[in-house]
């Protein structure tokens, strides 16, 4: 346990539905619109925890245990990834592996209670999220194994802490294509634009969010606030390569990492706002890219 | 330096993936002019001390003929001959991206083990050079219209330039400009050829050509 890494990880559970409001905030602007307000997903978590849920008759525990176990595994998940160079608050060699199986375990859940409902539009949402994440998942690990490889670290917090910006100039092209790959896979898993509209509610185009259809009250605010989460955890992976901030002040070290994650979501903000949502067919093909992307990482590092 | 020339190969294998993923053949032309023109700068990123008057012609000379002729000269054939917009291809765009990571870490494997007569200044100059000259093959294979098999030529070239790049200290610019003018002939008389095949019939598919009688 890294005591000190606790302040920023204890902050990143509050903060993390910012993340939301500030890319909403940024496709408003685009857009010449107001938007709606930056604190928006804090209202909807908030009004959503005190509706009642409704539960179908069809479906079993397994619905009711998909958003409870998201948020747990999430919660974890967030502690694995190191904030900034405080590192991380659980941290050891190898801990990647367990973070790669923990979002998976959190997905294989949602597609359970989305099956369970047994209605044909979220087997089809959860198919389609599988599918996708198959292609993102070893393009996320490889991605972290070149990082390894250049840092000679095997934990997540220490692979952070070691990147500086002496390592951007003598290892740039394993960064760049690692940071580009993780931008890909944070758009992927996070459902964000070219992969996924999360503003869209046509069944037929949609991945994730048509898997969270039958959900209501407290589980659709665990399962809103997994999502921000996971959005600060690949946000905190890209944001902490970008930034590599290696000062031994611990304030300015985290305002600059905040700093950063508030630029990781503009970024994804503007790739929202300039980019139109691909079709489904080739979205298997900008994941193959982002997989390619690590794999040069990799090549570029054992030459 | 080595930064930049590190930046200038990224954005080589970059154009080598993003080639085989797009699927507009406008866009395809522009991809490998923004090759060329990474591949005409290298000489001038590679050497900043020993730029002269010789050095500023000869990476200019390739500038404009990759970055500004040829491209003009395809979209011209694009534009006016009746050519399909969309590449078509033998493999699908998903498998051409894998085929081209195999190609380029093939490219990493064999010159681990191929000895190198002088020290170059990257290491990395010698595997993208490989990996261009096997993408492009893969591209002249692997893609059914005429064009995109010029442009596979083009990247092809931009390997062998990029390669040579790597012993300028030789002082093999005859031979560049020899490779050179071999391009540029073979781009003129393909772009003429493939506007006057055009003309005459109603496509410019080479899997017709492979068929001689009528049907």
């Amino acid at each position: 346990m890294n005591n000190v890494a606790l302040i920023p990880a204890g902050t990143m559970f509050f903060l993390s539905p910012l993340l939301v409001g500030i890319i909403n905030k940024t496709k408003a602007f685009f857009a010449g619109r107001q938007g709606v307000p930056l604190l928006q997903a804090y209202y909807d978590i908030y009004k959503l925890l005190h509706k009642g849920a409704v539960y179908s008759r069809t479906t079993t525990w397994v619905f009711r245990a998909g958003p409870a176990v998201g948020l747990g595994v999430l919660f974890l998940a967030a502690l694995i990834v190191p904030c900034g160079s405080t590192g991380s608050v659980i941290s050891f060699p190898g801990d990647i592996i367990l973070l790669a199986y923990l979002l998976g375990l959190a997905r294989f859940f949602m597609a359970l209670a989305a099956l369970d409902t047994g209605s044909s539009f979220e087997g089809m949402g959860a198919s389609r999220e599988m599918h996708f994440s198959v292609l993102a998942e070893p393009a996320f690990i490889l991605g972290i194994a070149a990082l390894m490889r250049q840092t000679g670290e095997l934990s997540l917090g220490g692979i952070y802490g070691s990147l500086s910006p002496h390592l951007w100039l003598s290892a740039g092209p394993v960064l760049i294509f690692v940071c580009a790959a993780l931008m890909l896979v944070l758009l992927a898993e996070n459902c964000r634009v070219p992969v996924d509209d999360p503003n869209t509610h046509l069944e037929l185009t949609m991945i994730h969010e048509v898997m969270v259809l039958d959900h209501s009250g407290p589980d659709l605010a665990f399962i809103l606030y997994s999502q921000c989460l996971k959005l600060w955890v690949f946000g905190t992976l890209v944001a902490g390569l970008v930034v590599p901030a290696a000062s031994g002040n611990a304030v300015l070290c985290f305002c600059v990492f905040a700093g950063s994650m508030a630029m990781v979501s503009v970024i994804t903000g503007v790739v929202e706002s300039i980019m139109a949502r691909f079709r489904l067919i080739k979205i298997p093909l900008l994941l193959i890219g982002a997989l390619s992307l690590s794999i040069l990482a990799l090549l570029f590092q054992v030459r | 330096m080595k930064e930049w020339v590190d930046i200038v190969l990224i954005a080589i294998v970059v154009a080598n993936l993003m080639l085989l993923v797009s699927s507009r053949l406008a866009a395809c032309i522009r991809i490998v002019a923004v090759q060329g023109i990474a591949a005409g700068i290298l000489p001038l990123v590679m050497h900043p001390s020993e730029i002269g008057l010789e050095m500023l012609a000869f990476s200019g000379c390739s500038i404009i003929l990759k970055g500004v002729v040829f491209p003009w000269l395809l979209s011209r054939v694009l534009r006016e001959g009746n050519v399909r917009r969309e590449v078509e291809a033998f493999v699908s765009f998903s498998s051409s991206v894998i085929v081209g990571v195999i190609c380029t870490g093939l490219a990493f494997w064999i010159t681990r083990r191929l000895p190198l007569p002088v020290t170059v200044l990257s290491p990395l100059i010698i595997p993208v050079s490989f990996a261009t000259i096997f993408i492009g093959l893969f591209v002249i294979t692997s893609r059914v219209q005429a064009m995109t098999q010029v442009l596979g030529y083009l990247v092809l070239e931009n390997g062998i330039y990029v390669t040579g790049m790597a012993f300028l200290v030789q002082q093999p610019v005859v031979v560049e400009l020899g490779i050179l003018l071999d391009i540029f002939v073979a781009v003129f008389v393909m772009g003429i050829a493939i506007f006057h095949i055009s003309r005459e019939f109603d496509h410019i598919d080479t899997q017709q050509l492979s068929k001689l009688r009528d049907n």
